[in-house]
């Protein structure tokens, strides 16, 4: 076997998962050199040495203390790269690992893939002022910023250095002819290109200026080897994902077959305990090599859907780990559904008719004072919700909201109205009308209807409809409020009864797009023939209703049944 | 006004642990088996009385998860549940028949112990009948999840109590020792949890469940309260307050995102409604020693007498821990 291609590793914790990598590189003949961090206890590190102390071709480096985001982290790299090319001068590529990364495929394919690619770095080099994805509001300021302490050993002091520079507007120069470029400290690296980095006059004028930047593991051989690699390929050859902020994603033994499927050479990192995946990966397999392309974009799917979660989350959704602050829900409920304000009202069965019509869940007044009235009055519905009405009405926006995640999929349609639970200070509804999932049709004054219809004492119906005149002023006031986010449409009694076909016509649109067919039968009206001498009535009281628009009085007699008495 | 804040939450803690190490004093070693404690062991506190049936059960599914010490305060049972315990090579068990009640329904005692052994470790506060389910719980052990909450720079792990029930009366579905609770109790309601944010304590407060629906629906705002931080890494000046419902310092309560994300969370399924239930409730009731004069062993006892059932076809059967995320009740957050 050739040795062409070496590894240098840098070990911290989990030795022994380390030495178990470092015997299956070994195995197929490429030499490595272990850099053991010096913070590792001497018992352990002699152990370490002595577990591996059969390998012929492997060395350990010189020992750095290591902290994160410091230079001690390239000293350790430089030391190990030295003497990888010092004492394997057969090595024409340099691989740099770490303890937590494990080799998915024979080293031998990997060599392979690397002859394939002559003359080609690969490293993960962007110019720090096209990057995005730095974190921690960091990118520019890594270079221009002294950094003299590591952030994990004094939070507190780390900030207030920065915010003391930012304040003195420090700028460090950086040293000619260099653009900072940064990305990942995993990279394999031709021997001509290293041992130019590492071999450059002007190194000490380098590590001079690099000892004062942020994460130098990160930039130091990304920037430099852009003054002399042949031919970057600028990416990572290890696959390796980050989160959200900045930290690596860790392999599970569950995700054997998403690695497995990768086809990549190397996955970091790796949990110690995934017992499973080291022993698939670190056991020898049979057969020739393999020539397949690395295919990362599951992988990087799997881990963006989780960082897309941990970041947006899931629209509607209200649970122990996630309770949006007004305005930051990301959608305030999970799916579309309507509100009809005085339809039963102003139409016989309109439930009826509209669950006969459209393809969705009808309900009834959900925020009747007396029970909630689910579609069919259940007396339970989806995801355990109760009709009792003391029950909903202590969190009321939290009913509506559980109702609408637990029945996604499925759009969902009530009855609203001036006589329903509002919540604190109208809470209900302002959420609603704050909510871009929410179609809320209005018919104003048609709480009228089931006053007139009820035949009940003058003075009583007097007494409610300036009641539900009150609230539905108020309820108007929040729906044309300036800062509405649903789609709502008000219309005034009398404007609505001019020609109902209209506006139904227009709500299904919206709806139910393509049930337009089914859509010849209207639904039959409320026999309104004395409406008008009822409001004429309530007028003759000293009320004045005027929700209802200009409502023609009828000259024909009421029917005596609906009289006032 | 916020120094004046912190202060009073400060003074708060400092009276709860004083106050436990007064408490503790009434424990009695019976078992001690913390010489043996690792400097990074996953250890696991609770508070029984006359739970003999039940542990069989709970230390399997724990020991399975990978706890590795169990630290126990029996709170004199009558059962042989302590010599059980005192018998098993993993539990280190301390004993006490002082007041239940005036130890904060054992908050007390469980502090005290925290202190004593779990500074630096991660430790997991449960009742024998609650059972902790986290994302991927059937492939990773705990150790991941917690090594995962270290390497993220967390130090708290938040649930949502998950009431289990039975199709039909409780009363007819005996479960046998060592049985899994949940083959009995397999159901639970998906979908009608309340959640209201405590200013002060910075922690949610969720009511809702079968428990709310049933035995609360008229007095909702007593119903109890389905928030739990069960997982911390503990450190000596942690104090949980109520139960492990709330802790301070309040940053530990902040196990839920604020800005629209979510965080990863889990729940405790809660083997509350099988056939011991019933006894228990009148045996409680007659001990008066349970949070608002038992006011929730009351409910059920009136509920659970005329044959309660509190399925319903809306009911969710209980699969694993990926129905549970689908369905919103728990989170994988960022961890994939």
């Amino acid at each position: 076997m050739s040795a062409r291609l070496g590894f240098i590793m840098l070990v911290h914790t989990a030795l022994d998962r380390a030495a178990q990598v470092a015997r299956f590189v070994a195995a197929s003949g490429s030499p490595i050199v272990i850099h053991v961090d010096a913070r590792v206890s001497a018992t352990d590190h002699a152990a370490f040495k002595t577990a591996l102390s059969d390998l012929p071709d492997l060395r350990f480096a010189r020992r750095h203390r290591c902290e994160w985001g410091t230079w001690s982290l390239v000293a350790a790299m430089q030391s190990a790269a030295r003497q990888m090319l010092d004492e394997f001068p057969k090595v024409e590529r340099v691989y740099s690992m770490s303890g937590a990364c494990l080799p998915l495929r024979p080293i031998a394919d990997l060599e392979a893939w690397l002859r394939r690619h002559p003359d080609s770095d690969f490293i993960e080099s962007v110019n720090v002022a096209d990057v995005n994805w730095t974190k921690g509001g960091l990118s520019d300021e890594r270079f221009t910023l002294h950094f003299p302490i590591g952030f994990k050993r004094n939070k507190w002091l780390f900030d207030r250095l920065v915010d003391a520079q930012r304040l003195m507007r420090v700028k460090r120069e950086l040293p000619d002819g260099l653009t900072p470029h940064i990305g990942s400290q995993w990279w394999c690296l031709t021997r001509q290109t290293l041992d130019a980095i590492l071999r450059d006059p002007m190194t000490p004028h380098y590590e001079r200026y690099f000892k004062r930047v942020w994460i130098p593991d990160e930039s130091y051989f990304q920037t430099l080897v852009r003054l002399h690699a042949r031919r970057i390929e600028s990416r990572s050859p290890t696959l390796g994902k980050f989160d959200h902020q900045g930290r690596p994603h860790v392999f599970y033994d569950d995700h054997l077959q998403l690695l497995r499927r990768s086809e990549c050479f190397m996955a970091r990192k790796v949990w110690h305990g995934a017992d499973r995946l080291y022993e698939h990966f670190l056991t020898p397999r049979e057969g020739g090599v393999s020539g397949a392309e690395p295919q990362p974009s599951r992988i990087d799917r799997h881990f963006a859907r989780a960082t897309l979660q941990r970041i947006r989350g899931r629209a509607g959704l209200y649970m122990a780990s996630r309770f949006p602050v007004k305005n930051r829900e990301n959608g305030k409920t999970a799916e579309p559904y309507s509100v009809f304000q005085g339809f039963t009202e102003v139409f016989q069965d309109f439930e009826g008719w509209l669950a006969a019509v459209a393809s969705c869940r009808v309900h009834g007044h959900l925020f009747a004072p007396h029970k909630a009235e689910f579609a069919g009055r259940e007396k339970i519905f989806t995801g355990g919700l109760s009709d009792n009405a003391t029950l909903r009405d202590y969190n009321p926006r939290a009913f509506l909201t559980n109702l609408l995640w637990s029945t996604r999929g499925e759009r969902q349609c009530f009855q609203f109205g001036p006589a329903d639970t509002q919540g604190h200070r109208f809470d209900l509804l302002s959420f609603m009308a704050s909510d871009s999932n929410a179609q809320i049709s209005v018919i104003s004054g048609a709480w009228a209807v089931p006053l007139y219809l009820s035949g009940k004492d003058s003075t009583e119906v007097r007494r409610e409809a300036a009641r539900l005149q009150r609230i539905e002023t108020r309820m108007l006031e929040i729906l044309q409020s300036p800062d509405v986010r649903a789609r709502i449409r008000i219309w005034t009694m009398a404007e609505f009864l001019e020609n109902p076909a209209e506006p139904l016509h227009l709500l299904f649109d919206e709806i139910a797009p393509h049930s337009q067919a089914r859509l010849l039968r209207l639904p039959d009206l409320v026999d309104l023939g004395g409406f008008g001498t009822f409001l004429q009535e309530l007028r003759n009281q000293g009320m004045q209703p005027v929700l209802m628009g200009d409502f023609p009085l009828n000259p024909t007699s009421p029917d005596p049944s609906h009289r006032m008495k | 006004m916020r120094g004046v804040r912190s202060y009073r939450l400060r003074w708060m803690r400092k009276r709860w642990l004083i106050r436990a190490r007064r408490k503790a004093q009434a424990l009695k070693p019976v078992q001690d088996r913390t010489k043996a404690l690792k400097p990074n062991s996953l250890l696991l506190f609770a508070t029984i009385r006359n739970e003999r049936s039940r542990l069989p059960y709970f230390l399997k599914y724990y020991r399975d998860l990978g706890v590795e010490q169990f630290l126990f305060v029996d709170n004199g049972s009558e059962d042989g549940s302590a010599e059980y315990l005192a018998a098993q090579p993993d539990v280190s068990l301390w004993s006490t028949r002082a007041s239940y009640k005036s130890a904060r329904f054992g908050m007390d005692w469980i502090n005290a112990l925290l202190r004593k052994y779990a500074h630096g470790r991660w430790a997991l506060v449960v009742d024998v009948d609650e059972f902790f389910v986290y994302p991927f719980c059937d492939t990773r052990p705990l150790r991941a999840l917690t090594d995962w909450l270290d390497d993220s720079g967390l130090r708290s792990f938040g649930t949502l109590i998950l009431d289990m029930y039975p199709k039909g009366p409780v009363c007819e579905q005996p479960c046998a020792e060592g049985q899994n609770p949940f083959e009995i109790a397999s159901y639970f309601d998906s979908g009608n949890y309340a959640i209201t944010m405590n200013r002060f304590k910075r922690n949610l407060w969720i009511q809702g469940g079968p428990r709310a629906r049933a035995f609360f629906a008229d007095q909702p705002k007593a119903a109890p309260a389905l928030n739990k931080v069960p997982l911390i890494k503990w450190h000596r000046s942690f104090a949980y307050v109520s139960s492990t419902h709330m802790l301070l310092p309040r940053g530990l309560n902040l196990t839920y995102d604020t800005l629209g994300g979510e965080k990863a969370s889990g729940c405790l399924l809660h083997a509350k409604f099988i056939a011991s239930l019933a006894d228990k409730a009148q045996e409680e009731i007659a001990r008066g020693e349970h949070y608002a004069s038992g006011r929730e062993y009351h409910a059920y006892a009136e509920g659970l007498q005329d044959r309660t059932d509190l399925w319903n076809k809306w009911s969710e059967r209980f699969i694993n821990w990926r129905q549970l995320e689908i369905m919103g009740l728990m989170s994988k957050g960022n961890w994939a």
